[in-house]
């Protein structure tokens, strides 16, 4: 069997027989429900309350995308500053490793109280978790260009915006996507965290709102369905963000180069 | 036919010393005039400060004592090379080659004619819209030598370009190297350790020693240029390079 098959059979395979142990524990012991549901009932109730799920889905999903792409243009922004200047860097980037070691469950609650709209305090709950990675990866990248070519770089006379135009944001770009690919999850990860401790309630509920409501009603295999659009959909921004990197470095990065053998 | 006696040096050294900020004397009391049109190799074993010379000369590092005085300097005239290829990954080698036209602000349609003929004078012609992960080692130092040759520098620096290259690619580079050395009128200044490549390609080599970076020999190589690939098997040849060793085993002592 090729590689490429192993990569995809395998890992399926495991699932498969995950989900039939699950089923059979499930209809062997007799499980209720309320306790366990079965795969095959998770996957019906997903079916039914797909269409109502899916708009909770959509919420979620624009607080993710709204978080990421403020991540992804503050992130690189802040990186950019933090290179221009070492004392830029050397002042704030403490700031911004506090901000991120922070559980944002303990400060949410302050941030849903500042901030009125729900959606905007949301967004900064999500911002929050999602920003780190960006900057710490962005600004490693900026900071690692090769001696030599910068040192080439000043040989020819090239002004700071040229230096960073050439040559730091192009060496900057394979760290920042990396990072732009674990802030991709952690933006997920942080909307629902955020909805979680905002709690129900309001016109529009994302994802992590059904969940409780679910919980609170013991409706359980509803609470599995969402839990399960909720994973899918993390694996998806990954997958994205992986190809989106994989499609921008393809020509010249180690990373996003075929294996020879 | 670089030899120009009387001429004004385009570079003269007086008394440089390099001192770094962990204490260590790199050069001490070096004196030095590179005369125009010539092909100056500095020979020495590693850690003589060599290198060290020659990013004082390109203007990369300041020097603690003495001065480095040009005749005539023009604006974005050294090119340098350095000992691995240092080409950006991202861009393509008519890209990587652009860079010196595109960092003094020349437009890529008014580049391109002198982009196009330098890859052509180094074989790279058919590769100006590959990466250089696609090349091999000997092809990147080509790259490299193209974009310090893109310039049409006054003075051309290469630091040890070919010491990680094979010995086929290294002499067919040498070669090259002298050929477009002979039609243009450049000033070369070549550091190595080699003694055989020192002898094949100049036409005075100046010998460093270590502890702390001196220079201890300076001698006019006289064999008649062109040298082609049979020189290497000549008995001048032959003495050259062991005059050459004989210099460099004193300096190592």
């Amino acid at each position: 069997m090729s590689e490429r098959a192993i990569k995809l059979v395998a890992p399926l395979a495991v699932g498969v027989l995950f989900l039939v142990a699950w089923e059979a524990v499930v209809r062997i012991n007799a499980i209720p429900p309320y306790i366990l549901p079965g795969p095959l009932l998770v996957a019906e109730t997903l079916w039914r309350d797909g269409p109502s799920l899916l708009g909770s889905l959509l919420f979620t999903l624009r607080i993710t995308a709204a978080a990421l792409l403020a991540a992804v243009v503050l992130g690189g922004a802040i990186a950019i500053l933090f290179a221009q200047s070492r004392w830029l860097e050397l002042s704030f980037f403490p700031y911004a490793v506090i901000l991120q070691v922070t559980p944002i469950v303990s400060i949410a609650p302050l941030i849903i109280i500042w901030v009125n709209d729900t959606f905007l305090s949301l967004l900064i709950c999500a911002w929050i978790v999602a920003f780190f990675p960006i900057v710490a990866n962005t600004t490693l990248g900026l900071n690692s260009a090769d001696r030599n070519l910068i040192a080439l770089f000043r040989l020819y006379g090239a002004s700071p915006w040229q230096t960073l135009r050439y040559l730091r944001l192009p060496a900057a770009l394979p760290y920042f996507l990396a990072g732009v690919r674990i802030s991709g999850g952690l933006a997920l990860i942080g909307a629902v965290v955020a909805e979680f401790v905002a709690g129900t309630g309001g016109a529009e509920t994302g994802l992590a709102s059904r969940i409780l409501e679910a919980g609170y009603r013991l409706e359980i295999p509803r609470l599995f369905a969402a839990l399960l659009l909720l994973s899918l959909t993390g694996i998806l921004i990954f997958a994205a963000l992986s190809w989106l990197s994989n499609a921008l470095l393809s020509h010249w990065h180690e990373s996003a180069l075929p294996s020879e053998d | 036919m670089s030899e120009k006696p009387g001429a004004m040096p385009l570079v003269t050294i007086r008394q440089l010393s390099k001192v770094f900020r962990n204490g260590v004397t790199a050069l001490q009391g070096v004196d030095l005039a590179i005369a125009p049109g010539s092909f100056l190799s500095i020979l020495g074993p590693s850690g003589c400060g060599k290198s060290t010379l020659l990013r004082l000369i390109a203007g990369l590092t300041p020097p603690s004592f003495g001065e480095i005085a040009w005749h005539n300097k023009g604006t974005g005239r050294i090119g340098f090379v350095f000992q691995e290829p240092t080409l950006m990954p991202w861009a393509t080698v008519w890209d990587n080659t652009y860079l010196p036209l595109r960092l003094a602000g020349i437009a890529k349609n008014d580049a391109a004619a002198r982009i196009e003929a330098t890859l052509a004078s180094l074989g790279l012609a058919d590769f100006a819209h590959v990466y250089p992960r696609e090349l091999s080692g000997g092809m990147k130092m080509r790259v490299s030598i193209a974009r310090a040759l893109v310039t049409a520098p006054q003075l051309l620096l290469l630091d040890e370009p070919f010491a990680a290259l094979d010995e086929i690619t290294r002499f067919r580079l040498n070669e090259d190297l002298l050929k477009l050395w002979q039609q243009h009128n450049w000033t070369v200044v070549f550091v190595t350790h080699s003694v055989f490549e020192s002898a094949f390609l100049s036409d005075r080599v100046v010998v460093m020693a270590k502890r702390p970076g001196r220079i201890v020999a300076d001698t006019a190589i006289d064999l008649p240029y062109p040298r082609e690939a049979s020189l290497r098997t000549a008995p001048s040849y032959a003495a050259v390079c062991a005059e050459l060793s004989r210099f460099l085993a004193e300096a190592s002592a």
